[in-house]
């Protein structure tokens, strides 16, 4: 519904701690802090009232909430694909692997407010009747693996996690667990597969989680950030949230800001809020440099020019419009200085290493290209190379397992896309237009 | 041949807690990073015995350390030294980090020290992209907004 | 059923299926590499991508199940650019150097590249390199060539029943290996280089021998377990170059054990005997056929003469033919001794008309099974997986062995005991059915018997599932407890639980030709081994078989042999076994020659020479019915082995095979055994003749000793370190060694060890399954 988009101009939003409202206390991650600012009461209330589950689905559903973990799908319909009537256990998996270079929202939540995570996955537990429960968390941030478990240790003496949770008949118990160097695993069946003990490998789906998840049980994965705004949309109402965002995007939006900025950082706006209000909380476009390009989501999100960004609101339609997409919530900004040969380079490379190698196009694609764009750099170009990286790209998308190959494919097509005089110059020069680059 | 120490069996014993009776092969993850954490790297030995102990077959542990990369295969000296040259922290000079960690340990990528104290591994975003440039030590502690002053001083805290 | 539409035609198909089984069945081509028909889905390739209309996308055949009203384009340009650009991504980091790898020809990646590819490549830049692996003497790694389709590595997890090979780091580095230097080692484990679309694994044995295109590809069966499993052997320069299996899926389905695979180096063996031979003096002279022909009929009138008709005792073994065994006991009939047999292992001849009692693909589908006295894999390779298959399925396996040898299934329960327990446990669980249901058990000796025993509670449980009826359950006798002292009553009691639970009795038998033997002779009451051992023969007749290594009852058949006068052997190999024969006639190995055999399910399979006799061998049916005719015998004037086939085998009547009967139950029952016994295994590579000499097979021999093993407990009651066995025909010293996979009171050694082995092949390149820094 692009219309309903709001000139930016029009728009009036602003932080709005939300996921992250411990951050400034003192202690912040302890339960103290969080019950102190009335944590775990809407699950208390959820159990003593008997809410039945199909209520609370229509109140998520209602608020407009997606997944924050990049796909945008709607966490209310998610949650009702989780079959009911089957016995045994049933998973719930928090998906904390943010392994998308720029993205460290999730790091911030479980760090200062970890228990929102549990309250929230509690609650999802309770409506999906699910009894196992996983935090899978990147093992690069391995000191908030260690306070995610000792978070859920201190909830589990409080009775929020275990049997009989706060002397009701619902049972749930929750663990921390941790990835080991593999962005792959971020992808949500291969991070079923790592729980599993296995290589981080993508599954095909069909079947898809919900039927055929952990163990071959009914499993449901959802990012951190999902999971966090759950309490509040208990608490205030589905309609209250969804007012907090703009069409199509209900609630607040950790975006993580980081490159060329002032303050790079974690910063939890209201959704819509345009993308120069947001850069201006980032403290601006360092050394008081122009802004060139901003990727708005992460890298498997297309990068977009400065003149379009500085006309888009931060949402999913917003970004839409300039072909682009939210992501993660990952803003990589990029000043006038900025080689984008070179810093595609980086990002091919990046994909290429972590392409888990199952599948082919994705195993063998993203290596041609790596080393197509090193040639260039390497002053070896030529003249139908940009072609040939993005025929094969386009080889790569469409065409594997999971959205990794998609991904990879989209920074290829979208820097020589924007900047393709660039990228001439360098196979033409056999040097970079930019100069020599530096910081 | 060797055992696990008592303390790495205690703590996978407990990581066993986490998962189904049945399904001892999750934990594999986890006691190849206590082995690790114990002995600084994962030989061919350490991994038959992470193997032995959840009854798997060596190869499918071998592939699981062999596919994520903070598992180390070959000795990595006292300390590991990680740093993150991906999009957000090149943007922010890494590439000059890396150079000046080079010269003053007077190694490359991959490579140890020869008093075998250091060693250099490339790594992926480490989602800490606010406090580029950025290292981990031994895979547990983070050193953000690296200058190179403040590596100097590190590397001389540390014993 | 879903209606669907395929490259433009409307079919009605079965739910469930993928695009590429309703393809297949159509006859409509899709490109594959990572899809097997016998394994799990991995959908790693993406060749087989294809266009469903209204799907932005292409989808994977293989792993796309069809929905009503899809409509699906093979051929589109959608589906050809799709699967275009797979294959070049394959081919972008292949080697290409199809003119040198032992693959060309008969490549599925070359065949898909000229089918599918385009003709140029875009790739200019480094290929990627990859180290070989030694992963054993059978198989040869080339891994630059591997496509990472994983077959092998799911073949051996999911057939093979343990991962011995993996995937082992990530990306484009990922690559195939075994765990540091091991070797693999399952018995199957073959199978991978057929499996292997591209030539990254190959035979070691074959390697550069021959070019596909320079072998003659002909029909036959292997004769190295019960199955028989089909064949196909290729042959170059009137030699065997190597063997594949043939795709029968009511035996081996697409599969052949190693030992099927590799035995063929034995058929070429410097062994082989070529000429007819006789004894002058201490020496072997070489004569021609007709020499050893008049001289063996001479010295065997001769001895009937002097020592009556009954001083002539034949052996054969269970690898011979029907018409060989025809002949060998008409021969014995027209010459009147009744003393020839084949079942040279055994210890107890008191039941007849064991087969396996259900078709093998029938094993798939048991709810329940129950095996006797068998170390499963090494005797049944591929039976053992079909059982593993059942239990994949849900079914549930029970094990009683004297030796707890891993099948590589999950067992409901193992039940490790001494052979002569065998038959208590078989009691133990008719116990338990008394326990149940009291009138079931009506047989007044085991009422009596079973009184005698303490009920065993743990068996109740799934005891109660055996007797719930529309399961189908089979109770499986395996080779050891078959030639048992105690083969009568375990078969007894086996029967016996069948009958009353509504299941039926199997054997796992590992004679190849076992059940066809017994089959035309059954009715016969021609006397056993046991009746052989008790007397003197003053001449002896041994056929294809080497009788110090062969004979393997406990009786004291061979010092029988040795103590004849005229000893004669028709045989396919000269070894060590004849040194004291008297004369040696040159036999034809059965690839050379034409025959019939019947496999453990009953299944007749004839077949014809694959190749020309070697040397101055010749078939063994020819040279029965000439040394016939000199004997002077009646009737003995056969064209061809079809001739002799049809006394015994009818082409127009249907076979009736001969009930499964055994004598009572005997008192030995009751009276087990408290001090020591024997459990002589042999293993796989020491069968019979040809494997014996197949000498990659023995490459892998390190992995048994040749020692006695005996439980702990076992071992610390017993005085002496050293036992004295029986070992090709003489006494060999074996020290014991503590083992507790061997059932307490259980002595375990290997017979035959030492056989033909010729030099260990040592791991050369020792790579270490290092994916990276
Ligand atoms: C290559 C790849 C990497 C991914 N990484 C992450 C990640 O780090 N964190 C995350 O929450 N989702 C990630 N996803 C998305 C997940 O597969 C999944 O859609 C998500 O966790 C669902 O949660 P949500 O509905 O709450 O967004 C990734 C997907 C792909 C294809
Ligand atoms: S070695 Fe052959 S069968 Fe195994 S993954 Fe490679 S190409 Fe496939
Ligand atoms: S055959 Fe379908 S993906 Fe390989």
């Amino acid at each position: 519904m692009p219309d309903e988009i709001l000139a930016p101009e029009q728009i009036q939003k602003k932080v709005f701690p939300l996921c992250l409202r411990t951050k400034d206390l003192k202690n912040p991650a302890s339960l103290a802090t969080y019950l102190s600012i009335g944590g775990y009461q809407a699950i208390t209330k959820i159990l003593k009232e008997q809410i039945s589950p199909q209520q609370l689905i229509d109140e998520i559903k209602l608020s407009g909430l997606r997944g924050r973990g990049g796909a945008g799908f709607p966490t209310g319909l998610k949650w009702s694909f989780m079959p009911k009537d089957i016995k045994g256990d049933k998973y719930i998996v928090c998906n904390s692997d943010e392994g998308e270079p720029g993205t460290f929202k999730d790091r911030d939540i479980i760090r200062y407010n970890p228990h929102q995570i549990i309250e929230g996955m509690l609650i999802g537990a309770y409506i999906m009747g699910a009894n196992r429960g996983y935090n899978y968390i990147h093992g690069e941030i391995w000191q908030e693996y260690l306070s995610f478990h000792e978070a859920t240790r201190e909830a589990r003496k409080a009775g929020y996690l275990g049997n009989k949770i706060l002397k009701s008949d619902f049972n749930f118990d929750l663990h921390a667990v941790h990835g080991y160097g593999a962005y792959i695993c971020g992808e949500e069946t291969a991070l079923i597969e790592s729980i599993e003990g296995k290589k981080g490998q993508p599954r095909f789906k069909p079947p898809f989680p919900a039927t055929h998840g952990i163990y071959g049980r009914p499993t449901n994965v959802n990012n951190t950030e999902t999971y966090a705004s759950i309490p509040w949309i208990i608490n205030h109402g589905g309609q209250a949230f969804s007012d907090l965002g703009v069409a199509n995007a209900g609630g607040t939006k950790i975006f993580s800001v980081s490159g060329h900025v002032n303050k790079p950082g974690n910063y939890e706006i209201e959704m819509g809020m345009p993308f120069s209000e947001l850069l201006e909380l980032a403290g601006g476009v360092w050394k008081g440099r122009e802004l060139k390009a901003v990727i708005p989501g992460g890298p498997s999100t297309a990068l977009v020019p400065a003149e379009s960004i500085m006309q888009a609101t931060m949402d999913y339609d917003g970004l839409a419009k300039i072909g682009s997409s939210l992501g993660a919530g990952s803003l990589i900004v990029m000043d006038q200085t900025t080689c984008m040969v070179q810093t595609l380079k980086r990002l091919s490379y990046f994909f290429y290493e972590e392409s888990c190698g199952q599948c082919t196009p994705c195993r063998e694609g993203t290596g041609w290209v790596y080393r197509v764009i090193k040639r260039i750099v390497d002053g070896q170009g030529r003249s139908e190379d940009l072609a040939l990286l993005k025929d094969v790209s386009n080889k790569i998308s469409g065409r594997t397992i999971c959205a990794l190959g998609d991904a990879a494919a989209v920074p290829v097509l979208s820097f020589i896309k924007h900047f393709e005089n660039e990228f001439q110059y360098f196979i033409q020069h056999k040097k970079s237009m930019m100069g020599q680059q530096n910081a | 041949m060797s055992q696990l120490s008592a303390s790495v069996m205690k703590k996978i014993d407990l990581e066993l807690e986490k998962y189904p009776l049945d399904q001892k092969r999750s934990a594999v993850m986890a006691a190849l990073q206590f082995v690790q954490a114990e002995k600084g790297w994962l030989s061919d030995d350490s991994i038959s015995l992470v193997a032995n102990y959840l009854d798997l077959p060596e190869i499918a542990v071998m592939e699981v350390a062999t596919f994520y990369n903070m598992y180390d295969l070959k000795p990595v000296g006292k300390y590991k030294i990680s740093i993150c040259t991906n999009i957000s922290c090149a943007l922010r000079g890494v590439d000059e980090m890396v150079n000046h960690i080079q010269k003053s340990l007077n190694i490359k990528f991959n490579q140890v020290s020869d008093n075998g104290r250091f060693c250099l591994k490339e790594s992926e975003c480490m989602g800490n992209c606010d406090a580029a440039p950025m290292i981990t030590i031994n895979n547990e502690k983070m050193y953000e907004k690296l200058t190179p002053e403040s590596f100097d001083r590190l590397i001389k805290e540390l014993k | 059923m879903p209606k669907i539409k395929i490259d433009g035609k409307s079919v009605e198909v079965e739910s469930k299926k993928t695009i590429i089984q309703v393809a297949d069945e159509l006859g409509i081509d899709i490109p594959r590499f990572c899809y097997h028909e016998k394994l799990s889905v991995a959908a790693n390739c993406r060749m087989c991508l294809v266009q469903v209309k209204n799907i932005g996308k292409p989808l994977p055949a293989c792993a796309t199940q069809v929905m009503d009203g899809m409509e699906i384009s093979t051929k589109s340009k959608f589906t050809k650019d799709a699967q275009q650009s797979v294959m070049e991504f394959l081919l972008i980091n292949h080697p290409l150097d199809c003119p040198i790898c032992d693959q060309g020809g008969e490549c599925d990646l070359q065949d898909t590249a000229v089918a599918y590819g385009a003709s140029q490549t875009r790739y200019t830049e480094e290929k990627r390199v990859v180290i070989n692996k030694n992963i054993g003497p059978l198989i040869s790694t080339d891994l630059t060539r591997c496509i990472q389709c994983t077959r092998c590595v799911r073949f051996l997890k999911e057939v093979g029943g343990m991962q011995e090979l993996g995937l082992i780091g990530r990306g484009e580095h990922a690559e195939i290996s075994a765990y540091v230097d091991k070797a693999v080692e399952s018995e199957l484990s073959g199978n991978i280089i057929d499996l292997c679309p591209v030539g990254a694994l190959t035979s070691k044995p074959f390697r550069y021998t021959a070019r596909t295109w320079e072998l003659d590809r002909r029909p036959t069966i292997s004769l190295h377990d019960s199955l028989g499993s089909n064949l196909e052997m290729h042959v170059k320069n009137d030699t065997v170059m190597r063997s594949l299996p043939r795709q029968n899926e009511s035996i081996n389905e697409c599969w052949i054990s190693d030992r099927d695979r590799f035995a063929y180096q034995g058929l070429e063996h410097d062994d082989r005997l070529l000429e007819p031979m006789i004894k002058k003096g201490k020496q072997w002279i070489t004569v021609d056929w007709q020499e050893a022909l008049e001289f063996s009929a001479k010295k065997i009138k001769e001895s009937l003469k002097k020592d009556g008709n009954h001083s002539l005792g034949l052996l054969y073994s269970a690898q011979t033919s029907m018409e060989e065994a025809y002949l060998l006991n008409d021969l014995a009939d027209q010459l009147g001794t009744p003393y020839v047999d084949y079942r040279l292992g055994q210890n107890n001849f008191d039941t007849k008309g064991m087969w396996l009692g259900c078709e093998p693909d029938e094993i798939d589908e048991l709810d329940q099974a129950i095996i006797i006295g068998s170390t499963l894999r090494l005797e049944q390779p591929l039976l053992t997986q079909r059982f593993r298959r059942m239990v994949n399925h849900g079914g549930e396996l029970t094990l009683i062995n004297a030796l707890d040898f891993d099948p590589l299934i999950n067992l409901r329960e193992k039940i490790i005991c001494a052979p002569s327990d065998y038959q208590k446990i078989l009691l133990n669980i008719i116990r338990s059915i008394y326990e149940l249901d009291k009138k079931k058990i009506s047989h007044p000796d085991i009422v009596k018997l079973i009184k005698k025993i303490p009920a065993d509670k743990n068996n109740t449980r799934w005891v109660k599932k055996l007797l719930t009826t529309n399961k189908r359950c089979g109770i499986f006798i395996g080779q050891n407890a078959l030639e048992s002292y105690y083969a009568n009553n375990i078969v007894f009691l086996a029967n016996y639980l069948a009958e009353i639970t509504g299941s039926f009795v199997g054997s796992l038998m590992n004679y190849p030709n076992g059940v066809g033997l017994d089959f035309a002779y059954n009715k016969r009451e021609f006397l056993d081994i046991s009746m052989m051992s008790q007397r003197d023969f003053s001449s002896f007749l041994c056929f294809n078989m080497e009788p110090d290594i062969d004979i393997k009852t406990n009786l004291p058949l061979h010092a029988k042999i040795n103590q004849s006068k005229f000893k004669l052997a028709i045989t396919p190999y000269m070894s060590d076994s004849f040194k004291d024969f008297d004369c040696v006639l040159p036999m034809s190995v059965y690839s050379e020659s034409s025959g019939t055999f019947i496999n453990i399910a009953r299944h007749v399979q004839s077949v014809k020479a694959v190749k020309k006799s070697k040397g101055n061998s010749r078939p063994g049916w020819k040279i029965l019915r000439v040394l016939g005719n000199y004997l002077g015998l009646e009737d003995f004037n056969y064209e061809s082995s079809e001739d002799v086939l049809t006394k015994i085998i009818h082409p127009k009547k249907r076979l009736i095979f001969p009930k499964l009967t055994t004598k009572k139950l005997e008192a030995k029952f009751t009276q087990t055994p408290k001090d020591i016994e024997w459990l002589k295994l042999t293993r796989p590579e020491d069968s019979d003749m040809i494997v014996r000499r197949a000498q990659s097979l023995h490459a892998r021999d390190h992995r048994i000793d040749d020692v006695i093993r005996a439980h702990p407990t076992t071992q610390a009651k017993l005085k002496q370190k050293f036992y004295e066995v029986q070992q090709k025909g003489s006494k060999t010293k074996l020290s014991i060694i503590p083992d507790d996979k061997v059932a307490p009171n259980t002595l375990c050694f290997y017979e035959g060890l030492n056989s033909k082995k010729e030099k260990k092949v040592t791991t050369q390149d020792k790579t270490k399954a290092r994916a990276y820094d």
